[in-house]
């Protein structure tokens, strides 16, 4: 399989197979509205298989928040392109707070009836667990 | 701690929960003394859902102190069934009073109040999360008891899915150090993963889980029993079910050590036969007046009033 190499923008590598539609969507970025290509479900020689997105865009690494895509793609690289070569890498960490990307999934919790910021802290860096601020409760993505 | 509001325990150092039992012992001692102490101070208590027993002990703690309480009990009553959000009431009553209790069935409530209240708030449990003053109640019992709250093994019975008093009880004790856990449940209502994990990370700490009561009763200083709590059950059925499995009795009762204080945050349903209340081993009406005690402590100390006489404990006496 052959797509045409980004000029200038991002490639965002190893991210999990089939999610690559899941992590545009936490990322805000809008697939119809933005030059990109998506290869999903094709070889890898670490993960068995992979996701990969491609980004034409100038802002190189400013288009996208690598918080949230440590979040939500825990295993994804990001390749700065310029000139049509990758000119750096980087690795996205986990977020120890997360502020409006995820909803509490607790109905329990006081988020679901008051209107308030939703944050999460990071527990366990290993598990990569998060807990709701708010009532504790374990995201889930 | 002026000004500061106590959502769990958290916000309290070991240091800090030290001098509250302190506190607490020298109020019990001198009530006339401090009988005065936070005059002029208002408390509100703003109960989203009924706790009489908390209510009134988190009012009688201020009263007792010389100050006033406002405040409502049941959501009925309060501007929440105008659609008023907890932030709003809280924003309006920081105008009113000096310090806040808030109880309410969601979990998280008493974070979102603090954070839009101007004055310390104070959490009297929000749902089945956190109740941190019933969390002192316990300690102080303990301190009481033995004159300690650490090198103890701690037997918790019944509810320890959903039962916030024992997660909370577990944390804080690790916090302290040198406690052995023997978690009593049916297999339907263990100890979450999360409150495993904190006992894990503490290396002072261990913990063992069984079914059966009878068979390690004899091991225990303290048996934390609790009540399965119909209102945390979705299913009538589940709870109908699990609602008698443990039941401490005087033939229970005859199997454990002499000085073993037995503890319920109350109130109980059947768990506890009332021919246990006569047993001097019985701490849980003794835990009421603890919980009093430790709130007048919170209380005073959160609005910056100083105790007449009370000296505070030197730094190596609250060392951990």
């Amino acid at each position: 399989m052959e797509v045409t190499s980004i000029q200038n923008g991002i490639i965002i590598d190893h991210v999990p197979a089939g999610t690559a539609l899941k992590v545009l969507e936490y990322l805000k970025i809008d697939p119809s509205k933005t030059k990109l290509a998506l290869i999903m479900n094709t070889d890898s020689h670490m993960y068995g298989t992979k996701d990969i997105i491609k980004i034409e865009d100038e802002s190189g690494v400013d288009a996208i928040d690598l918080d949230v895509l440590g979040l939500v793609a825990r295993t994804a690289t990001v390749g700065i392109v310029r000139g049509g070569r990758i000119v750096e890498k980087k690795k996205p960490t986990l977020p120890e707070h997360v502020v409006n990307i995820i909803k509490c999934v607790n109905p329990r919790c006081v988020t679901t009836t008051e209107p308030a910021v939703q944050m999460f802290h990071l527990v366990h860096s290993d598990r990569q667990e998060y807990r709701c601020d708010y009532c504790d409760e374990e995201a889930k993505f | 701690m002026i000004g500061k509001s106590v959502i769990t325990l958290d916000d309290l150092s070991v240091r800090q929960i030290r001098e509250m039992l302190h506190k607490a012992q020298y109020i019990d001692s001198h009530r006339k003394e401090v009988a005065h102490t936070c005059e002029g101070r208002v408390l509100a208590t703003l109960f989203y859902e009924p706790s009489t027993r908390t209510r009134l002990s988190f009012e009688t703690a201020m009263l007792r102190l010389g100050g006033k309480v406002i405040g409502f009990a049941g959501a009925q009553l309060a501007s929440v069934t105008k659609g008023e959000t907890i932030a709003d009431t809280l924003k309006t009553v920081s105008n009113y009073v000096d310090v806040v209790a808030i109880r309410h069935p969601k979990e998280g409530a008493a974070l979102v109040a603090s954070r839009a209240a101007s004055v310390p708030v104070i959490n009297a449990g929000d749902g089945g999360h956190m109740h941190p003053t019933q969390t002192l109640a316990d300690l102080a019992t303990l301190q009481s008891r033995f004159g300690r709250v650490t090198d103890l093994t701690v037997g918790l019975c019944g509810d320890l899915t959903f039962g916030r008093t024992v997660h909370s009880l577990i944390e804080t004790l690790c916090r302290f150090g040198n406690v052995n856990f023997v978690l009593i449940s049916p297999d339907e209502l263990k100890t979450p993963r999360y409150v495993l994990d904190r006992i894990d990370a503490t290396d002072s700490c261990s913990y063992v889980e069984v079914r059966d009561l009878a068979s390690v009763i004899g091991d225990l200083d303290v048996l934390y029993m609790t009540r399965v709590q119909k209102e945390r059950f979705f299913n009538e059925d589940d709870y109908l079910r699990l609602r008698d499995t443990y039941i401490l009795d005087a033939a229970k009762m005859s199997l454990a050590k002499k000085d073993m204080a037995v503890l319920h945050p109350l109130p109980r349903v059947n768990e506890i036969a009332v021919e246990v209340d006569d047993d001097p081993r019985a701490a849980y009406f003794e835990q009421v007046k603890n919980g009093m005690l430790m709130r007048m402590a919170l209380e005073s100390s959160v609005v910056g009033d100083r105790l007449p006489g009370y000296e505070p404990l030197e730094s190596e006496e609250v060392a951990v």
